[in-house]
């Protein structure tokens, strides 16, 4: 059951930020639109990006598959090993994105990952 | 600050990382290191057992922890949507990562739970790999003007 959480939750988690950071890079937000009083228009302009759409639903299931785990699982594990899709979403910011990605950026990413891994030891 | 400045101050080449994109990689990992915490000790305070059935997440989401915790994490999903329009994934994720520490931390603090010399290790893992991506440029990808 824990494990079957983990596998969706890094799942859906790949497949929203993918789609996520593609539609953002598209139509980047200016500055102006994070006040709070644009915080209303700038969801209304989100919804109406499928991308986005589509990235929200993924993260529902993500979000669900969560609240799941964390009820038969310690935050302490809940949360590091869902950021093993941390490498994973640097090899498609490569592949797919089109990213830049420096010796150190992948150091920093597997650094990262080797780290979750033993926080869920 | 105008878009087309913004993706100026963070065009490819350029090591610098702006200070609002510094500010709003902050507030994202608060909202997502607060918004987990609430989260999780709404779970943990609640008295019946989660079974499969979406009226019980459904009616979980609106008890005053889980409420909380998900109006944070609604924040922390429009906060970090525009941070990936300012700056690439494999910048934004371990930047970020610093949250995975945080609610350990805060796992331990508040919910007594066992945090073992691996998972600190974990932790210095995880430091060591923020502050190699912290040195690469924030964005290396070109960006069309907001709008």
């Amino acid at each position: 059951m824990k494990w079957m959480m983990v596998g969706i939750i890094v799942g859906s988690t790949v497949l929203a930020d993918l789609l996520q950071s593609f539609e953002m890079k598209r139509h980047t937000v200016a500055v102006e639109d994070l006040r709070p009083g644009r915080v209303a228009g700038l969801l209304a302009s989100f919804a109406r990006r499928l991308p986005l759409v589509v990235a929200v639903f993924f993260m529902a299931i993500s979000f669900f598959a969560f609240m799941k785990l964390l009820s038969v699982a310690d935050l302490s594990f809940s949360v590091p090993v869902t950021a093993a899709s941390v490498a994973l979403e640097t090899v498609f910011a490569r592949w797919i994105l089109k990213e830049k990605v420096t010796a150190l950026r992948w150091a920093g990413a597997l650094s990262v990952a080797c780290g979750v891994a033993l926080l869920a030891m | 600050m105008p878009a087309v400045e913004q993706v100026q101050l963070t065009s490819p080449g350029t090591r610098r990382v702006d200070l609002k994109t510094k500010l709003l990689t902050a507030f994202v990992v608060i909202t997502n290191v607060l918004g987990n915490f609430s989260m999780s000790w709404g779970m943990k305070h609640q008295t019946t057992d989660l079974g499969w059935a979406p009226y019980e997440y459904i009616r979980l989401i609106f008890t005053p922890w889980v409420l909380l915790g998900t109006a944070l994490l609604i924040l922390w999903l429009l906060s970090r949507m525009t941070l990936l329009g300012w700056a690439d994934l494999s910048y934004v994720l371990p930047m970020t990562s610093i949250g995975y520490v945080l609610s350990a931390v805060l796992g331990k603090v508040f919910f007594g739970e066992q945090v073992t010399w691996q998972r600190w290790l974990g932790t210095a893992f995880i430091v060591l790999g923020i502050i190699f991506v912290g040195l690469t440029a924030a964005n290396t990808t070109k960006q069309e003007p907001a709008r």
